[in-house]
């Protein structure tokens, strides 16, 4: 962050000010906007997918990553092992080729099992919605879960033998100190993560998922236009970025930091 | 569940002839890897421009870059490169067509190298500026106090020093670079990611192919860790080890 706290006021800043007033009045007037009225009601429902999508998929990511973290950390060869193994291979490919991985491929074996196209669970097999949580929130622990590698392997051991001499048994140790600590020291990646979260989420509109981006390709198909609704969709995206920015700052600065 | 085991493990798929997509699959794979290369390279230009604008400029020049890495970071990867690609191309045909010329179709390849290089250089930007404010300026106070000039303190002293500063961040860009082009399948490059699908389209065989394309994606990133270490022993040599 910049040291020096520099005004809106400095005459340089208002010429930009009004450019970029200027610019924002052209848009407004020159391009088309009439659809939009149109779409308004889609558009908010667009955004509570995303950001239910969102939520969901960090906090059932962060409950993943805390075991593939401590597993790497401090368990024996036969867990360190694959949850070193998952991380790198979520780490190591695109998302979109897990996603894609999850919707065609899972989708195209089950269609091989007549048990499975029989059974309750085939209406949500074959909607999208499960593979796209299911792909984000393995994402979110992936890379979640290398934090807390570093989180768990961290805390000092002065403060686990501290415990173990206070009499607390291992699990008790586990969730009193080594837990919270961790949890303590992997918390201001946690913004960064969610802000990438919320970037990848649109990638689950290209498995039909209906999330704010799907709206907006409906619009761009609808109207024909190519860039209105693509800077909307951009605009829209920056408001969420900066309103989750703010809202961990607000967290952040409510958690007591040792000094 | 016969049908199931002759689904997944349908190697002749796999054959490089053909009949057979792995050829189409390894040419995406080139596709890929020259978009990631040539995208990573045009970021750094501009990081290193981003970079020293920030840090030297005027003014306007820091508000304009700082609007810059601000947006391209704020907005999802996928929706820059939707937005970059139509008015990238769409801008140079209107050039195009002022200068006389023909329209003219935009090899995608060439425009998923200027959409990942705009989003690459944002973030070198960022990753290079902080490694140019880990130089102790008393240290190139004393290489101009030896009579250096400008260009000898930058390669005697300003790059070498900054260099594992901004090793760890520029390794963790390349890699992102990797997996960004992947979303170029959206707008219908024929890199690694859009063959594949189709190629498990054409076949059905969805299962095998995107295996067979991580496996693909996974060989790059760990091959480029093997780089990666011996880059960054290199450049920390002399220095304390981490941790």
């Amino acid at each position: 962050m910049e040291p020096e706290l520099r005004s809106w006021r400095e005459p340089h800043r208002l010429v930009l000010l009004a450019i970029a007033i200027g610019i924002v009045v052209f848009a407004a007037t020159t391009m088309r906007w009439d659809w939009l009225p149109r779409y308004s009601g889609k558009l908010v429902t667009g955004v509570g997918t995303t950001l239910w999508l969102l939520f969901l998929t960090s906090v059932l990511g962060f409950l993943l990553a805390v075991p593939l973290g401590l597993a790497q950390a401090a368990g024996p060869f036969w867990l360190s092992g694959p949850a070193r193994a998952f991380c790198t291979v979520i780490r190591g490919t695109p998302l979109l080729l897990q996603l894609w991985l999850l919707y065609y491929g899972l989708g195209s074996l089950f269609a091989y099992w007549p048990e499975i196209r029989q059974s309750w669970a085939w209406p949500y097999l074959r909607s999208a919605w499960p593979y796209g949580v299911l792909a984000l929130t393995m994402s979110f622990a992936g890379y979640e879960g290398e934090v807390m590698r570093g989180a768990f392997a961290g805390v000092p051991k002065g403060e686990l033998e501290a415990a173990r001499a206070y009499g607390m048994s291992p699990f008790t140790a586990f969730r009193r100190i080594w837990l919270p600590r961790a949890i303590h020291r992997a918390l201001p990646t946690l913004a960064g993560e969610t802000v990438l979260q919320l970037k990848a989420t649109p990638l689950v509109a290209t498995i039909t998922v209906v999330d704010v981006y799907a709206i907006i390709s409906r619009v761009r198909q609808d109207t024909f236009l190519t860039y209105e609704p693509l800077l909307l969709l951009a605009l829209i995206y920056m408001i969420l970025t900066g309103v989750l920015v703010v809202a961990f700052r607000w967290l952040e600065a409510r958690v007591p930091v040792q000094s | 569940m016969l049908d199931w085991i002759t689904g997944i493990a349908a190697w002749e798929l796999l054959a490089l002839e053909p009949p057979g997509w792995g050829g189409v699959l390894l040419k995406g794979l080139a596709v890929s890897l020259q978009v990631a290369v040539g995208g990573y390279i045009l970021g750094f230009l501009i990081g290193i421009g981003g970079a020293t604008g920030k840090l030297y400029g005027g003014p306007i020049l820091r508000d304009v870059l700082d609007v810059y890495t601000t947006l391209v970071r704020a907005v999802p990867e996928l929706v820059l490169i939707l937005l970059l690609y139509y008015a990238g191309t769409d801008a140079l045909n209107k050039i195009m067509i002022l200068m006389g010329a023909e329209r003219t179709d935009i090899s995608g390849l060439a425009a998923g190298i200027f959409v990942i290089g705009v989003v690459q250089g944002a973030y070198q930007t960022e990753v290079l500026r902080g490694a140019f404010k880990a130089v102790p300026y008393g240290q190139i106070e004393a290489a101009r106090a030896y009579g250096m000039s400008s260009l000898q303190v930058l390669r005697r002293i300003t790059l070498p020093g900054m260099l594992p500063h901004a090793v760890p961040g520029l390794a963790n860009l390349w890699l992102i670079a990797t997996k960004d082009t992947a979303l170029l399948a959206v707008v219908g490059v024929s890199e690694l990611t859009l063959v594949t699908r189709q190629a498990g389209g054409t076949t059905k065989s969805y299962f095998l192919f995107f295996m067979a394309a991580g496996l693909l994606y996974l060989m790059v990133t760990l091959l480029s860790n093997v780089v990666i270490r011996r880059v960054e022993r290199h450049a920390r040599r002399g220095m304390p080890a981490v941790r």
